[in-house]
């Protein structure tokens, strides 16, 4: 079991004839994801050649619109790799189309187009995940962005961080205990899937014993998934935040990563979370103890 | 990017909303032609001379006086010019038309993380501080939540109004700025645009006479003109260095110079090469940097260029997972940066890999057997040796 994404899951990708989508293609395809085919109007008709997990060839369409990719291969799920001015057309041509889940990697999107997309959303069937966010991995079924695929496998751990890197580098320390499902839902101020959405998919998960959600410094995300946590999760939860020490008011690469007066910081977040029983380290490393304390007793 | 006063003043204008008059200077000759200029112009007989910062409190800080002539305004910016606000240079003043002001209110549209949407507050109380109104007394400041699909339209324009509570003969004014200033947000990819005040003038006009502004810099690539609102004169030049090179760069006030890939793991890192510091000397992370996915000799000898350049950096911790970055290509980034900086490269490098091709990229760094460079097995025991170095060559 798994949340959002699992091995019935049909991939397809916007932008697969690009730089990044045709790299990642093949990245997902050799982690034995199902990918299905490609969008790219221009490029209707064609066929990009990728290698299966096991090194056989496979050759896969490009449609000219995401409806017709989903009418002709059934896929459900679709990865966004278009560059930043193009992101918010192609999410409404996903919804519109009726995807079930859209996992948008660009990075760099302006934010206004992004909640103009978020605002669509409403009363749609598509889940977002996203933008500026590494996707979603349930490792040992299916890959939808670019989480690598090597760094572990299947487990009963449950993972939601808005990084990248500190997803990988947590998945890393936990290698050997393995995860259920990882989601970057990424470090932007308007996201699709937040910290909540993914901790009650975890809570609802059969196969996710614990969770390790990561956070970092800015907004209140933290603070309000707390109070979720308090209300609504009964599985083990452990926390991390990162950007202890950094100065306020400096954007640290994230855009939603800056810290204005006296909330947002790493400190209040820690708090809000340890005050409703989360377990919440300073480092990955102590993070990583906590969550074996917690599964191993 | 916050904007100044100034920049915002003129943002206003070109989208239509009623501001006065306004010239910046930079030095008091300038401010002094800047008043005969709104003088004669519009046959005021006072101007405001207000320091151009990016930080509230300037008024009470002395950085905002009243002129009642150009030499006046010339020497009320010699004052203001160079004063120190809370930690922020004046360098530059603008010179204001005055306003015989009746009534002051309050406006802002922003981004709401929360709702993931906008938010609009309105306010007949304005002028003051507007964080210390909404906790007093929350009931005079309106919020009326905007949908990112419609924006400020006629109708929540009017709903803004209604909700503030304004009088009957300035609520159609209002309104009328108010979508003038929604313009402003949507057309220039703002993430802020606040008025306070927005006021009535003793005429029955409207006018903005204070803005706050922030931009979206994500989107500036549809809007190529914003790079001239840059403040290029405050920025630190190593900050300016790093941009040139696209580097994801932040000055920090620290001695062991940080390297990583994604924005989380190089916070992460500053994070746990503090608390090692703590046990040498309380040295600190000298910066924030991020090198991003992909990076090549070239992207990691622009970073090291940088860093190797900041005077107070004794020690440097390189921490790279390699998720889609090759670790192997970071290293022949640091050995190729190192022959490219050649002497220049005088400060020990910590560097840990982990992930994507880890085993090639340690051997490439162990062959290259460079003088400087010490491999770590983990984020934890580089940020450790690299403060012991910090602290040994402070």
């Amino acid at each position: 079991m798994s949340i959002y994404l699992n091995s019935d899951s049909k991939i397809i990708v916007q932008g697969i004839t690009g730089g990044m989508g045709a790299k990642h293609t093949a990245l997902m395809l050799s982690s034995g994801a199902n990918i299905v085919g490609g969008v790219n109007a221009r490029k209707a008709g064609q066929t990009v050649e990728h290698a299966d997990a096991d090194g056989n060839p496979v050759t896969l369409p490009v449609f000219g619109s995401v409806k017709e990719a989903m009418a002709e291969t059934g896929a459900n799920v679709s990865v966004v790799f278009v560059p930043p001015a193009f992101t918010k057309d192609a999410s409404i041509e996903a919804i519109d189309a009726g995807i079930g889940l859209l996992v948008v990697i660009t990075e760099g999107v302006p934010v206004q187009d992004t909640a103009e997309v978020f605002a669509y959303l409403e009363g749609k069937e598509t889940r977002m995940i996203g933008p500026n966010c590494p996707g979603i991995i349930t490792p040992g079924e299916s890959l939808a962005g670019i989480t690598p695929h090597t760094i572990t496998g299947s487990g009963p751990i449950g993972l939601v961080s808005k990084s990248g890197t500190l997803t990988y580098q947590m998945m890393y320390e936990l290698r050997d205990l393995g995860f259920s499902t990882a989601i970057g839902i990424g470090g932007d101020p308007v996201i699709g899937t937040t910290h909540i959405d993914a901790l009650e998919a975890f809570e609802n998960d059969p196969a996710t014993e614990a969770i390790v959600m990561i956070g970092e410094i800015g907004g209140d995300a933290e603070e309000r998934a707390a109070a979720y946590i308090a209300e609504h999760v009964t599985k083990p939860v452990v926390g991390y935040v990162a950007g202890f020490t950094a100065p306020e008011g400096k954007t640290m690469g994230h855009a939603g990563a800056i810290v204005s007066g006296s909330s947002g910081t790493a400190q209040a977040k820690k708090e809000a979370l340890e005050a409703v029983g989360v377990k919440v380290g300073k480092t990955p490393s102590e993070t990583a103890r906590l969550m074996r304390e917690v599964l191993q007793g | 990017m916050d904007l100044f006063e100034y920049q915002a003043r003129d943002i206003f204008e070109k989208h239509g909303v009623p501001v006065l008059g306004g010239v910046v200077a930079t030095t008091p000759e300038e401010a002094r032609a800047g008043a005969e200029e709104l003088m004669g112009g519009t046959g005021s007989s006072v101007v405001v001379v207000k320091a151009q910062v990016k930080i509230g409190g300037r008024g009470k800080a002395g950085g905002v006086k009243l002129a009642r002539s150009p030499e006046e305004a010339a020497q009320k910016a010699e004052e203001i010019l160079g004063m120190d606000i809370k930690g922020h240079t004046v360098h530059r003043v603008m010179i204001a038309a005055g306003a015989q002001i009746a009534e002051e209110y309050y406006f802002s549209v922003l981004l709401d993380r929360a709702n993931r949407n906008y938010l609009a507050m309105c306010s007949v109380e304005g002028g003051v501080e507007i964080e210390e109104l909404a906790v007093e007394r929350p009931e005079a400041l309106a919020r009326v939540a905007v949908d990112p699909a419609v924006g400020i339209d006629a109708a929540k324009a009017a709903e803004i109004v209604e909700a503030a509570g304004f009088a009957a003969d300035v609520k159609d004014k209002v309104a009328a700025a108010i979508q003038q200033l929604w313009t402003v947000f949507s057309e220039e990819d703002a993430t802020l645009v606040e008025v306070n005040p927005l006021v009535k003038t003793e005429q029955g006009d409207i006018i903005a006479l204070d803005g706050k502004v922030t931009l979206d810099a994500n989107a500036d690539f549809r809007h190529p003109d914003h790079a001239e609102l840059e403040d290029s004169a405050t920025t630190d030049p190593l900050e300016a260095k790093a941009k040139e090179h696209d580097l994801n760069y932040v000055k920090l006030d620290g001695e062991v110079g940080i390297i990583g890939n994604g924005a989380g793991l190089v916070m992460s890192t500053l994070d746990v090469v503090a608390y090692a510091g703590e046990a040498h000397g309380g040295v600190k992370p000298a910066n924030f940097l991020d090198i991003g996915g992909g990076a090549n000799a070239q992207v990691m000898a622009a970073g090291l260029d940088v860093i190797l350049h900041d005077d107070q950096v004794k020690s440097v911790f390189v921490n790279v997972f390699g998720g889609i970055t090759a670790c192997d290509e970071v290293a022949k980034g640091i050995v190729g940066a190192l022959e490219i900086l050649g002497d220049e490269a005088s400060k020990p490098l910590v560097v840990r890999l982990d992930g994507n091709n880890v085993e090639k990229g340690r051997a490439i760094l162990t062959e290259a057997n460079h003088p400087l460079v010490t491999l770590a097995e983990t984020m934890d025991g580089g940020a450790e040796t690299a403060a012991a170095k910090a602290a040994a060559t402070a």
